[in-house]
C-alpha cells in the first residue's frame, strides 16, 4: 500500500492498495468539482494503458489539475512497483 | 540649401533652458514649482520620454505631468518603455498626452486595454524594449525626457544606483538631439557616489526628497512552486540544458525558471552539470538564484535592472555581477537586451497561450501587458556570426542538408509551463486571444510574444517537444499536441503520430529521460521559502517587506 500527495487545494491524496484480480485497476474518486468527468476519464485511460493490473486506488480529490493528477497516479505507481524508491 | 537654418533645434532647446530657468536656481527646480517649470518648456505635441522602465518610475515628475492643464500642454506623444503608474493613464484620460509608443505595460494592462478600446489612447506600437530603443535614435527621438535618479550633484552629474536601467538610452537620444532632459533625484549631494550621467546632458534636476518608486518583479517565492513544475524544470534541465550543453543563458521570471534555479544546487549537481551549464546569464539579480550561485554554479551575470532587497548581496558578490567603483550594481537595460540577444544560446520562459503552429502571447482580450524582453531574448537573431556548442548542435537539428560551414546556428528558444495554468486556463489554445484583440482595435500586426519560427522547444509537464526535428507542418503540429497534456489541443492528438514522433526523440516522456516521477518533490528544491533564500545568501538579502511572512 502507499499513499501519495495531500488533500489540499488544487492537489490530491491517492491511496494504492494491492487486489487479487490482475485483470482489473478499480478507482474511485471522490470530488467535489463537478463536470470533469471526460477529463478524469482522459486522465485514468492513460494511467490504465501503462499497465496497472491488480490495484485499487482511492482519490480524495482537492480539485486538482489533470498534470498534477497524472503526476500523483505516477508516484504512487512507482511506490508500488518499488516500495524502497 | 542657402538660407536654410541648420540649427533650428539647438535654438528651440535654448528656448525651453530659458522659459525653464525661470523657475529654477542654476539646474535646480523646487517640485513645487513643477507645473509651471513645465509649463514652460513643454509645447503641444512634444514626445516626450517619461522614464517609465520596467522597475524604477519617474514619479513625482509623472503626478506633476498629469496635474497639467491641458488647455496648457496637450496632445503629448509618450514614448516611454513602461507604462506602470497610473498618472501615465490619467495624462491620456485628461487630454495631456494622445499618442502612446511603448513596451510593457503590466500593473496598468487592463485600463490600458480599455482606453485603447475607447479610443483615449493612438496606440503607435507595442515594442520589444530593444526595438522601442532603437526607434529613440531614428524616428521617436524625444524632445524631452523626463528620468529618475538616486542622486545629483549641483552640476547635474547623475547616479542612478542598482537600478541605471534605460536612463543612459533614453538620456543619448534626447540630450544628443537637442533635447531637454530633465531628472527627479531622491537627494542632491556634494559629491555623487559614482557619475552615471554627467551633468552636462542634463539641463534641470528636482530634488524629490525621497526614492524614486520601483517594485520587486523578478521575487518568485519558492513556497509557491508547485511539484507539476519541479518536473517541468528537471525535464528542462536533464532535456535541454545537459544535452546542448547550454551555459549562456537568459531566463523569464515565472515560476518555472525559478523552479529551475532551485534545482541547480541539488538536481542539476547530482548530473553532474555545474561548469557545464548555466555559467554565464543575461538576468536581472533574481533571489532564487542566490543557492546556485552560493554554491558556484555561475560566474557571470549582466543585469537589465536591479531586484528590489538584492543590493547588499550583489555588492558583496562582485565577482559575479557587473558593480561601479561605488560598489553597487551597475544595470543597463539596452546593453543586457543587446547581451540577451547576441551572446546567449538560449531563452527560456513561461507563457499564457501558445497556439497550433507554436506562436505564442501574454495577451487576454481584456489584457494588454505588452512585451517584456521576451520577444527580444526569444528571438533568433541573424545578425549572429560566433560559433558555440549549443547554437551550432541546434543549427544541425533544424537542418541536416546544408554543409556545416554555410549553416547557421541556432539560438534556442523554449517555452515552458504546465497544461493547465493559473485558474485552469488551457495554455495551448486553438487560436490566440492576440488575434481577437488585434481585430477588436484594427492592429495591423497581433501582439505575439514569440513567434512559431523562433520557437524551439516546448516543455510541459508531459515532456519535451523538440520542433528543430520536426519536418513538416503536420510534424509541428503533431509535437506540440503531443506535449499539451489534457488541453482540448492535446486530447485531439493523433496518437500514432506522436508515438512515431516520440521514437524519434521529437518528443520525450519523463521516463523516456529516466527521470522519477518521485523525484518531483518540494524536497529537492534549494530553498523552500523566503527565509531559505535569505539564509543561503547569509543574511545579505533583504527582502521586502511583502514577502516576510515570519
Amino acid at each position: 500500500m502507499a499513499i501519495v500527495g495531500v488533500v489540499a487545494s488544487g492537489n490530491l491524496e491517492a491511496l494504492f492498495e494491492r487486489t487479487d484480480d490482475e485483470s482489473a485497476c478499480r478507482v474511485e474518486v471522490s470530488t467535489a468539482a463537478h463536470g470533469f468527468q471526460p477529463l478524469w476519464e482522459a486522465v485514468l485511460r492513460d494511467f490504465v494503458a501503462r499497465g496497472t493490473g491488480g490495484l485499487r486506488i482511492s482519490i480524495n480529490d482537492g480539485g486538482a489539475r489533470p498534470d498534477m493528477v497524472a503526476l500523483r497516479l505516477a508516484q504512487g505507481l512507482r511506490l508500488m512497483q518499488d516500495p524502497e524508491a | 540649401m542657402p538660407g536654410k537654418n541648420w540649427t533650428t533645434q539647438k535654438a528651440a532647446l535654448a528656448e525651453r533652458i530659458d522659459g525653464g530657468s525661470r523657475f529654477a536656481a542654476g539646474k535646480r527646480v523646487q517640485p513645487g514649482d513643477l507645473c509651471a517649470f513645465f509649463e514652460a518648456v513643454l509645447r503641444p505635441g512634444d514626445r516626450v520620454c517619461l522614464e517609465g522602465d520596467n522597475q524604477k518610475q519617474a514619479d513625482l515628475l509623472a503626478q506633476a505631468l498629469a496635474e497639467l492643464n491641458p488647455t496648457r500642454v496637450n496632445d503629448l506623444h509618450m514614448v516611454q518603455s513602461g507604462i506602470v503608474l497610473p498618472e501615465h493613464l490619467d495624462m491620456f484620460e485628461k487630454g495631456i498626452a494622445k499618442r502612446l509608443d511603448y513596451s510593457y505595460s503590466g500593473p496598468q494592462s487592463a485600463r490600458i486595454a480599455r482606453m485603447l478600446f475607447s479610443g483615449k489612447i493612438e496606440l503607435g506600437a507595442v515594442h520589444t524594449y530593444l526595438e522601442l530603443f532603437a526607434r529613440y535614435f531614428i524616428d521617436l527621438t524625444p524632445n524631452v525626457a523626463l528620468i529618475a535618479a538616486v542622486s545629483a550633484d549641483r552640476d547635474g552629474n547623475l547616479y542612478t544606483g542598482p537600478n541605471t536601467e534605460d536612463t543612459p538610452t533614453v538620456v543619448e537620444a534626447t540630450s544628443y538631439k537637442s533635447g531637454l532632459v530633465v531628472a527627479q533625484v531622491g537627494e542632491i549631494v556634494e559629491r555623487v557616489p559614482r557619475v552615471d550621467i554627467p551633468g552636462d546632458l542634463v539641463h534641470f534636476v528636482v530634488p524629490a526628497g525621497k526614492p524614486f518608486f520601483v517594485e520587486p518583479l523578478f521575487t518568485r517565492d519558492p513556497a509557491a512552486i508547485t511539484e507539476t513544475q519541479i518536473l517541468t524544470a528537471m525535464l528542462a534541465i536533464k532535456g535541454i540544458y545537459a544535452p546542448y550543453r547550454v551555459r549562456r543563458l537568459n531566463h523569464g521570471i515565472g515560476f518555472n525558471t525559478a523552479a529551475i534555479e532551485l534545482l541547480l544546487p541539488t538536481y542539476g549537481e547530482k548530473l553532474g552539470l555545474r561548469g557545464q551549464v548555466c555559467t554565464h546569464f543575461a538576468l536581472n539579480p533574481h533571489p532564487s538564484l542566490i543557492p546556485a550561485i552560493e554554491a558556484g554554479w555561475v560566474e557571470q551575470i549582466h543585469s537589465f535592472g536591479s531586484e528590489v532587497g538584492m543590493e547588499d548581496y550583489i555588492a558583496a558578490r562582485s565577482d559575479v555581477f557587473f558593480t561601479g567603483p561605488d560598489g553597487s550594481l551597475r544595470s543597463n537595460r539596452a546593453f543586457c537586451q543587446t547581451a540577451g540577444l547576441y551572446a546567449c544560446d538560449m531563452f527560456i520562459g513561461s507563457t499564457l497561450q501558445i497556439d497550433l503552429a507554436g506562436n505564442s502571447s501574454t495577451v487576454t482580450t481584456s489584457r494588454v501587458a505588452g512585451f517584456g524582453g521576451a520577444p527580444n531574448m526569444g528571438s533568433d537573431p541573424h545578425g549572429r556570426r560566433h560559433p558555440s556548442a549549443p547554437w551550432l548542435q541546434a543549427g544541425k537539428e533544424a537542418d541536416d542538408t546544408t554543409p556545416p560551414l554555410l549553416r547557421r546556428g541556432r539560438k534556442l528558444v523554449v517555452q515552458i509551463g504546465e497544461s493547465f495554468g493559473a485558474k485552469n486556463e488551457p495554455l495551448f489554445v486553438e487560436r490566440l486571444d492576440a488575434l481577437s484583440l488585434a481585430e477588436k482595435l484594427n492592429l495591423e500586426l497581433a501582439p505575439v510574444m514569440v513567434y512559431a519560427d523562433d520557437v524551439t522547444h516546448i516543455v510541459t509537464e508531459e515532456g519535451i517537444a523538440n520542433l528543430l526535428l520536426c519536418r513538416d507542418k503536420n510534424e509541428h503540429e503533431q509535437a506540440i499536441r503531443g506535449v499539451a497534456g489534457y488541453t482540448e489541443i492535446g486530447r485531439q492528438r493523433d496518437h500514432k503520430m506522436v508515438e512515431r514522433l516520440r521514437a524519434r526523440g521529437v518528443i520525450q516522456r519523463p521516463e523516456d529521460l529516466g527521470i522519477d516521477p518521485l523525484d518531483a518533490d518540494r524536497n529537492l528544491l534549494a530553498a523552500r521559502s523566503m527565509k531559505d533564500l535569505m539564509r543561503a545568501s547569509g543574511g545579505l538579502y533583504q527582502p521586502p517587506s511583502r514577502f516576510r511572512n515570519w
